[in-house]
C-alpha cells in the first residue's frame, strides 16, 4: 500500500483515502471565446501521458477533501513530493527522480527470457 | 386516511435500532441520537463561530474540541463536523455568530457506532488503514477516513473507545463489518 503525504493534513495517509485528478499546472485560457478549435482542443483534451516524472493533481477525498499537487514517477509509482494547490512546481534538482535504469521494466527483465 | 394523519407519522425511525454486537474485546453499540452540522467557514469567522458554539473550533489537522456533550471535529482546513449529543439546535447557535459561514443540518444523514474495549482499535483497523496507536491517534483525535468501502469519521473519545460516524444508508454495512472485525479482534 502506498503512503501519500497530504500537505494539508501534514501526515502520510494510505492511498485508499486519495483519488487522482488529472494533470496539474494546466493554465486555463482567459480568451476562451477567441480561441481556435485546435487551441481549445489542445487545452481541453490533449495531455502528454509522460513516462517518468509527471505533475498531477490529487485529492484527499476521504480525508480533508482538499486538492493538492504531486510530483510522481509514472514508471516506479513513487511520489517524489506533494505540495499545496496553487504553489508553483517545486525545484526538480532537489528531487531525485528514479532513473529508468533502476526500475524493473518488462523489457529489462522479461524480454530476453529464455 | 384519517388514521394516517397523526403523531405516529412523525415517529423517528432510527437506523440500526436495537443493534448491539461485537465481542469481549470490542463491544459495539449504537450512539444516542444527536444533532450534527457540517460547518464550512473561512479563517476570519472561526473566532466568532467558536464563541457562538461555546467551544474553540480546532484549526489543526486531526484534532477536535469537546465541551458538555458537544464536539467539533476538524475535517479540513475550512470544514468541521459539529455534533451535539444533547440535541441542541446547532444551526441557531452558529447563526448567532453573525459571520459568513455555511452550515448544513446532517443530524439524520449520519449515525454513529461506539466501539469500546481493549480491541477497539484492532476492530476498526479491520477496515481502516489509519495508524490508531495512541501515539499517532491520541484521545481527542479525529479524522475522516475509510472503513473498507464506506466513508467514516472517526473520533477517539477515550483510550479504548471510538465513535464511528457513518452515513445512515451505510450503517448496515459498517455495523456488520465492525461486528466481524470485533470477533477477530478478540483472537
Amino acid at each position: 500500500m502506498l503512503l501519500i503525504y497530504c500537505p494539508y493534513c501534514e501526515e502520510e495517509r494510505s492511498e485508499l483515502e486519495f483519488r487522482q485528478a488529472g494533470d496539474a499546472h494546466i493554465a486555463r485560457p482567459t480568451n476562451m471565446t477567441e480561441m481556435t478549435d485546435e487551441d481549445f482542443e489542445a487545452f481541453f483534451f490533449l495531455r502528454d501521458n509522460v513516462k517518468g516524472l509527471t505533475f498531477e493533481r490529487w485529492r484527499h477525498l476521504n480525508g480533508c477533501g482538499r486538492f493538492f499537487n504531486a510530483a510522481r514517477d509514472t514508471v516506479s509509482d513513487k511520489f517524489l513530493t506533494t505540495y499545496k494547490a496553487g504553489l508553483p512546481r517545486p525545484d526538480l534538482s532537489t528531487l531525485r527522480p528514479a532513473t529508468e535504469a533502476t526500475v524493473e521494466t518488462y523489457e529489462a527483465t522479461e524480454s530476453n527470457a529464455k | 386516511m384519517a388514521d394516517l394523519i397523526g403523531a405516529e407519522l412523525a415517529t423517528r425511525t432510527l437506523p440500526l435500532s436495537g443493534f448491539h454486537g461485537g465481542s469481549a474485546a470490542a463491544a459495539l453499540s449504537v450512539a444516542a441520537p444527536a444533532t450534527r452540522i457540517s460547518l464550512r467557514a473561512k479563517p476570519d469567522a472561526v473566532a466568532a463561530l467558536s464563541g457562538a458554539l461555546g467551544l474553540s473550533l480546532p484549526t489543526k489537522a486531526k484534532t477536535s474540541a469537546s465541551s458538555n456533550g458537544r464536539h467539533a471535529l476538524w475535517l479540513g482546513p475550512d470544514e468541521w463536523l459539529v455534533i451535539d449529543e444533547n440535541e441542541a439546535d446547532l444551526i441557531a447557535a452558529v447563526a448567532s455568530s453573525n459571520m459568513l459561514h455555511s452550515a448544513t443540518d446532517i443530524s439524520h444523514r449520519n449515525t454513529a457506532i461506539i466501539v469500546k474495549g481493549r480491541g477497539a482499535a484492532v476492530a476498526i483497523n479491520g477496515g481502516c488503514p489509519q495508524d490508531l496507536s495512541l501515539a499517532a491517534f491520541p484521545v481527542g483525535a479525529c479524522s475522516r477516513t475509510v472503513l473498507a468501502k464506506a466513508e467514516i469519521v472517526l473520533l477517539r473519545t477515550a483510550e479504548d473507545t471510538f465513535r464511528v460516524e457513518c452515513w445512515r444508508s451505510f450503517s448496515p454495512y459498517v455495523s456488520t463489518l465492525l461486528a466481524e472485525a470485533a470477533e477477530d479482534a478478540g483472537n
